[in-house]
């Protein structure tokens, strides 16, 4: 009971140690107002312009096309509400994916509910679109294509250089949520033709709260948050330096450690050896996957009972049940892989990060080989 | 979010499996909604002699199941119509609002288990269990 184990990481992460000693002195010594002209303040503000030009590093762009947020979620926001607006006189027309994060999917709602036009790919049961149908769906009034690059439930990475070949081509502007797949995989706007992308800091390392968004050079995307004029006029209210300051240093290390060829090697092991279980399946793609994360559905159980016994062994993961999610339907991204309601109640994620050992994965298989079992001798739906 | 009671039910839950030769059973809910549960009842002169369940679902659907059963256990069928979902989640000192309707699902169960009962007896169930448990749809 005493031990933890967390394959959670793809909710959050733990702070690394990189990133705390990064971010601490702007806590304690030099808590200046970034905006400020006295020394402790000028650090601060020397302190922002070092992280954008890590963050800028670390994905191929220039320190000049990266903007600090406040979140994923305010990235998205920004990008998407802010191109519509920008170019809603060449069209208003949107292409996104079936699986994306409700921070893309909601504020796509939004602005249907303002008069654009949404086409939202289907995917396959991989979780991958169909780059035919992508470029069937591209219209001369299309302003934005936004996929994301890895999703976040099933670990499905997308082909972003595929579709930013499109997009490109047709004069449409790309952008991709980037959050989980940020320090996981090798992120290259450039390569992937991005014209806006999404990071987080508290998926891979950073703080919660702190986001960036790159926007190509030459877009003059009208600023979400309007003020002081930070970041340039684009972004206002006083800097978070203690967050952009973890941000940036996390996203260095976790670049630095690319490719994350340990952790794939657990994930798979996790995967080999759950699957032994009978009547459970492996959910997203088994090839083009993140390699934090292993993703499952059992039959016959459902995900939040999972996850309460799975806490009682000290592990922590999570499910796209309905229960899970406090709403009556299991995700809409485990449906648009064409799972039905039923096996999508028993999904689960396991994410992992470089702290999870080879002990700790044996230990996961055994208590949810048990847990599996146990809930499903209680199940009524289920028949050996 | 779920109370100690609750976490105890789940973690420890009372008269779990199928009974051998069952007076009546009762199941309601669907997979669908993500869960289902049954009930199991041995009735011996109108009284609840013995009674378990098996549930697919939540911690709450478990825990609801649970403390129904341990409620209705030795109870005449007219005592044990009279136990309220409500009944139910306060003996478990309380559901998150959003899990409410795993508690309806307890109450229904031990009702659909008694129309059953009274159905196998050529006894119209109607009057007296008061609703004919057509209940499909998430909402519970
Ligand atoms: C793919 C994806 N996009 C966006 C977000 C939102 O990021 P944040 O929590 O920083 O708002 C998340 C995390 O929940 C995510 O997984």
């Amino acid at each position: 009971m005493e031990r933890l184990i967390y394959l959670d990481n793809a909710a959050t992460t733990r702070v690394s140690s990189v990133a705390l000693d990064a971010m601490l002195p702007f806590l304690k010594d030099r808590y200046g107002n970034p905006s400020s002209v006295y020394s402790v303040g000028r650090d601060a503000k020397k302190a922002i312009e070092d992280a954008r030009s890590k963050v800028a590093n670390a994905l191929g762009a220039e320190p000049e096309e990266i903007y600090f947020t406040g979140s994923g979620t305010e990235s998205n926001n920004w990008a998407l509400k802010s191109a519509a607006e920008l170019l809603k006189g060449k069209g208003k027309h949107i292409i996104t994916s079936a699986i994306e994060h409700p921070a893309v999917q909601n504020t796509l709602k939004y602005l249907e509910s303002l008069g654009y036009e949404i086409t939202t790919l289907a995917v396959s049961q991989n979780g991958q679109i169909s780059l035919t149908d992508l470029e069937r769906s591209v219209r001369s009034d299309t302003i934005i294509i936004s996929i994301m690059t890895a999703n976040n439930e099933i670990g499905t990475i997308l082909p972003a250089a595929e579709i930013g070949k499109i997009a490109k081509a047709n004069g449409v502007l790309f952008h991709t949520d980037a959050v989980q797949a940020a320090g996981s995989i090798p992120i290259d706007v450039g390569e992937i033709n991005a014209d806006m992308l999404t990071i987080s800091g508290h998926k891979l390392g950073g703080i919660k709260g702190v986001g960036a968004l790159y926007i190509k050079k030459g877009i003059k995307l009208p600023p979400l948050i309007h003020g002081g004029g930070q970041e340039r006029g684009e972004r206002s209210g006083t800097e978070n330096v203690a967050g952009i300051a973890a941000l940036a240093a996390a996203l260095e290390y976790k670049v630095s450690r690319l490719p994350l060829t340990d952790i794939a090697k657990k994930r798979d092991r996790l995967i080999t050896e759950l699957l032994k279980i009978p009547k459970s399946a492996l959910t997203g793609d088994p090839i083009n996957r993140l390699p934090g994360i292993a993703s499952f559905v059992f039959e016959a159980i459902e995900g939040e009972s999972m996850l309460l016994m799975l806490d009682h062994f000290g592990i922590c993961a999570s499910s796209g049940s309905a229960c899970s999610s406090g709403s009556l339907d299991p995700s809409h991204v485990l449906l648009a892989i064409g799972l039905p309601h039923e096996i999508a109640h028993g999904s689960l994620r396991l994410s992992l990060s470089d702290e999870i050992t080879d002990d700790d994965i044996d230990y996961v298989v055994e208590k949810l080989t048990d847990v599996v079992s146990k809930l499903r001798k209680m199940s009524p739906v289920w028949h050996e | 979010m779920y109370s100690d009671k609750v976490m105890e039910h789940f973690a420890n839950p009372r008269n779990v499996g199928e009974l051998e030769s069952p007076s009546a059973v009762g199941e309601v809910g669907n997979a669908k909604c993500g869960d289902i549960m049954k009930i199991f009842l041995k009735i011996e002169d109108d009284v609840i002699t013995d009674v378990s369940f098996k549930t697919f679902g939540c911690g709450a659907a478990v825990a609801t199941s649970s403390m129904a059963t341990e409620l209705v256990k030795g109870k005449t069928l007219k005592e044990a119509l009279n136990i309220t979902n409500k009944a139910v989640t306060e003996a478990l000192d309380g559901l998150p609002s959003e899990k409410l309707h795993c508690s309806v699902l307890a109450e229904q169960a031990i009702r659909a288990a008694i129309t059953d009962y009274y159905k196998q007896k050529a006894i119209d169930p109607l009057p007296i269990v008061g609703c004919d448990l057509k209940c499909d749809g998430c909402a519970g």
